[in-house]
């Protein structure tokens, strides 16, 4: 599976998911902000860290850059995007997903593992995934998700959120939601399920020396399916 | 404008430093000229009060690539691998600006590490705040954790350990010291020392804006009521450029285009360009017109003292210049070339095509000042004999819990949740352990860092203090499994003209030479921070050491949680029961005084060696050394970090238990081991002749102790976790 890392000035999550990516047997390329177009790929990863020096707003100078139109091109002809954390954040600010990132509910930087539930799994990510709680890790400031009335019910109808944070034993309530997200929404799917915002940082869990090792489990699982 | 004496001393010169000025350059300094010196000649950049002392410190080993002197200290890890560190203090602006300062401490010990070459690999920082009770305590702490974690997450550089104390000696004077570890190829390392003549000088990263003008010279005096007037001396710190910085001076790295390179920290474009010229004996000429200014009509004055954030001053190869270019474009940078390197030995400044300023180098660095203060030495306080019978009013668990709830014993979780530590995917051990460790990417080594401060026990006796620190650090690195090679300190005093605050610096810092010679554990790079003083009231003594150790097999990394029930708990190293300067003695008998606990080397350095003989044997299953709080307190740790419980075995014959549980020995661990191991275990600590007690063993949920002490996990954790949240949120 051929993917694609877009590195923005200020990304800082970049090397780790290409670390990460390539443990797992992606072919990937990594791909600067200011280049016209992205070369041949089967997935596009829009990585973490502070693009931009997130001024103006998280994310937000991003989705005006350069790549960003070959991005959504991509994304509207249905094929896979996945942002994590600043790359959640970016996808909502070019509106590919719905709602917005604000700053955690007790205005701290969190960095942090937790447990997520899978809430889909008729999707190319998470279809066939073996465990149905993952233990994954976060790190940001600007993490509570929040939108609309009418956006989260059109995104619960359509089963569009991905996963959602949890306690161990996948008990969703305030005390398992780090930084005051709506409805504990850890990530989110387009109508479509091909583009995935989520702020718990997969690539932070590949092996059992570090804090975890489940998010082993995600990149091998959109492996799988691709297949 | 006419320089007078008045307008030096406004300048923080001394009278006499001003006569000789002018006895040296043989006229009287025009004002951009009597700035360079006044930043030049400043404690901070001087070291004119701490350079007779330092260089007697301990600096050269069989892995020491390079010592002090140079941006950061450099060793060799092996393979083609080096490691890049430093600490260094920026108390004085967080002091005045929390946010601020903390941030810009942690922005510039990194660039003192990429300027060498080096990607940073992890942060560290110890941090020291006035009593909880203080009314300021509080913001200045959430400012604080704020800068520094608002700075190294947006570089992406995990914070791995720190070390927070409180002490009202603090109240008026904070501490911030940072650290950085960067890794570079040890044939690929880059130095400050200018060379070749008619080399262009190149300017790069932010535009030189008003800020921090004066900063060094505010670190190089004492606060009094007007420190608020202060505030426009704190630097503003910008995350996005530095990282971009990073980026681009590691891309330029990669060929060799640059000869010498050095970050502008304290005193800015002045001292990085005297001491590129110094290093390299040439002269240097800079045509200020051409630097890049954020605001408009900046004077040369201004241009020269300027701490702006974000800059480097970089001597490159002649034709180089487009391809260097071309690269800080890339990175949206700033880049100019604003000089050259000559062979006139002196520094010469152009503005409007107008030289401005001639000063020969020497004057400012080599025949910079030096002091051979008036110090006192520190007398070893009487031992003292407490009433043991008052102990026995005191219950154990009572004792425990209130221990573990002290501000300098508790948590500091809600600190480092708000330091991204995870970040470039090679933390293998997080803060809250004795030390942390990153992997050394893409191979089979890690690296350990700690730092360390105990400024009770400096107070006390500066030099027990001093070498106690030295090994804090070497235990604590050996507590994860590592190998401990080299330190770097940064050493924050009082008032150097006051003899007491001086004695103190000369003895601390003969300790920690005495210790680190001993322990083969030299000082490649550090810092000096004087002047921590309010309205006459200065700080403790607090040097800081920041360790660094190797682990050849990070699979062998140690942590303190206990494993396995079933599992024997040893206590390795001999207890005697030092209660004098301990925390018990101070939380329940308000006792201040007394000696800090006996730090003997010889026995530090083989138990030390004896425990990493048993790691690296893969013997015992978790380990954490014994520091202050005592066995009870160190076995607490390891009881909530791994929720297991331990049954702790009866004392044997007049032990005391209080002096047992609560005293303060110095040369110990605790370890737990497989019975399986036992026989090989024991075979090694005879092997070292080590004293060795069996606590106990790994066993339910609650730690146990005759009908002493019976706490559940949650108790102690509860004791533990929750002070610092408790505090931060009321």
């Amino acid at each position: 599976m051929r993917s694609s890392v877009i590195i923005f000035p200020g990304s800082n999550c970049d090397r780790d998911m290409d670390v990460a990516l390539k443990k797992f047997g992606f072919k990937n390329q990594m791909v600067w902000h200011n280049d016209q177009s992205i070369p041949k790929s089967d997935l596009i990863v829009l990585p973490g860290g502070f693009s931009y020096g997130d001024y103006l707003r998280c994310g937000s100078i991003a989705s005006k850059s350069k790549i960003i139109k070959s991005v959504i091109d991509f994304a509207n002809s249905g094929g896979l995007v996945l942002g994590i954390c600043n790359g959640f954040q970016i996808l909502t600010e070019t509106g590919l997903l719905k709602g917005i990132l604000q700053q955690n509910k007790f205005l701290n930087f969190i960095c942090s593992n937790v447990f997520v539930k899978v809430k889909d799994k008729q999707n190319k990510y998470f279809k066939d995934l073996k465990k149905d709680v993952l233990e994954l890790h976060i790190a940001h400031n600007e993490g509570n998700y929040f939108c609309s009335d009418d956006e989260l019910k059109s995104l619960e109808d359509n089963n569009q959120i991905a996963v959602t944070y949890c306690g161990e034993d996948g008990t969703e309530n305030e005390t398992t939601n780090p930084n005051g997200a709506i409805k504990n929404i850890a990530g989110i799917f387009n109508n479509n399920k091909n583009v995935l915002g989520m702020m718990p940082h997969p690539e932070r869990m590949i092996d059992k020396y570090l804090s975890g090792e489940d998010g082993s489990l995600f990149f091998k699982n959109i492996l799988d399916n691709f297949k | 404008m006419e320089v007078t004496e008045a307008i030096a001393i406004d300048h923080g010169l001394k009278k006499e430093e001003f006569s000789k000025i002018c006895e040296l350059l043989k006229r009287t300094p025009n004002l951009t000229e009597l700035a360079i010196f006044s930043a030049m000649w400043n404690e901070h950049c001087s070291y004119k009060s701490s350079r007779k002392h330092l260089k007697k410190m301990h600096t050269k080993g069989k892995q020491v690539i390079q010592g002090p002197g140079e941006n950061a200290g450099v060793i060799d890890i092996g393979d083609e691998d080096a490691i890049v560190f430093k600490i260094e203090s920026h108390n004085h602006p967080s002091f005045i600006e929390p946010y601020q300062g903390a941030a810009t401490g942690v922005g510039g010990i990194m660039r003192d590490v990429f300027t060498m070459g080096a990607r940073p690999i992890a942060n560290l920082n110890s941090i020291h705040f006035g009593s909880p009770q203080h009314k300021k305590t509080r913001n200045l702490l959430r400012g604080v954790v704020k800068g520094i974690g608002g700075y190294g997450n947006c570089i992406g550089v995990p914070t791995i350990a720190g070390q927070t104390t409180f002490d009202e000696s603090y109240n008026g004077n904070i501490l911030v010291n940072a650290m950085t570890l960067g890794l570079v190829n040890k044939n690929k390392i880059f130095y400050s020392k200018a060379a070749g003549l008619d080399k262009p000088v190149i300017y790069v990263g932010s535009k030189t804006g008003r800020d921090g003008i004066h900063g060094a010279s505010m670190a190089s005096a004492t606060f009094d009521d007007k420190i608020e007037e202060k505030k426009p001396t704190v630097q503003v710190g910008d995350p996005f450029t530095e990282k971009l910085l990073l980026e681009a001076c590691l891309e330029l790295m990669a060929d060799n285009s640059i000869i010498a390179i050095q970050d502008m920290g304290a005193a800015g474009l002045t001292s990085s360009s005297v001491e590129m010229a110094s290093k390299g004996n040439l002269g240097i000429e800079l045509n200020l017109s051409e630097v890049p200014c954020r605001e408009e009509k900046m004077t040369p004055y201004e241009i020269m003292l300027s701490e702006s954030q974000e800059r480097m001053l970089i001597v490159l190869e002649k034709g180089k210049e487009e391809h260097a270019k071309k690269i800080f474009d890339k990175w949206n940078l700033d880049f100019a070339v604003i000089g050259k390197t000559t062979n006139s030995k002196k520094i010469e400044l152009i503005f409007d095509n107008k030289k401005v300023a001639e000063i020969p180098i020497d004057l400012l660095a080599e025949n910079a000042p030096i002091y051979d203060r008036p110090w006192k030495k520190t007398k070893l306080p009487q031992k003292l004999k407490f009433d043991k019978d008052e102990f026995k009013t005191l219950k154990l668990s009572d004792c425990l819990k209130k221990i573990l709830s002290n501000s300098n014993i508790s948590d500091k979780k809600w600190i480092w949740d708000q330091y991204d530590h995870t970040v470039m995917g090679d933390t293998i051990q997080k803060p809250g352990g004795d030390a942390g460790v990153v992997r050394v990417h893409g191979t089979n080594k890690a690296v350990a860092a700690s730092v360390d401060s105990s400024a009770l026990y400096c107070f006390s006796h500066p030099l027990t203090g001093g070498k106690q620190i030295v090994c804090e650090s070497y235990r604590n690195l050996i507590s994860v499994g590592a190998k401990p090679i080299a330190i770097t300190n940064c050493l924050n005093f009082g008032n150097p003209e006051k003899e007491k605050n001086m004695g103190e610096f000369v003895e601390c810092v003969e300790g920690i030479t005495e210790a680190s010679k001993y322990l083969d554990f030299p000082v490649v790079s550090g810092n000096v921070s004087f002047y921590n003083e309010t309205k006459d009231k200065g700080i403790k003594p607090t040097p800081t050491i920041g360790g660094v150790g190797l682990i050849s097999d990070y699979k062998q990394m140690l942590t303190m949680d206990f494993k396995t029930e079933g599992n024997l708990v040893y206590v390795i190293g001999k207890t005697d029961g030092h209660l004098d300067q301990s925390i018990f003695a101070r939380e329940l008998l308000n006792e201040k005084k007394g000696p800090p606990p006996t730090v003997n080397l010889f026995n530090e350095k083989n138990i030390g060696e004896t425990v990493l003989d048993l790691s690296r044997k893969n013997l015992i299953e978790s380990c954490h050394d014994v520091s202050l709080g005592g066995i009870l307190t160190a076995v607490s740790k390891m009881c909530i970090k791994g929720k297991k419980g331990i049954k702790i075995n009866s004392l044997k014959g007049l032990t005391n238990k209080y002096e047992y549980f609560f005293g303060e020995d110095q040369a110990r661990y605790i370890v737990e081991i497989h019975e399986a191991s036992l026989k090989k275990v024991k075979e090694i600590l005879s092997k070292y002749s080590v004293h060795f007690d069996e606590l106990g063993t790994v066993n339910g949920q609650s730690i146990a102790y005759k009908d002493d002490i019976n706490l559940s996990i949650e108790e102690l954790a509860d004791a533990h976790k929750y002070w610092l949240k408790k505090y931060i949120d009321n």
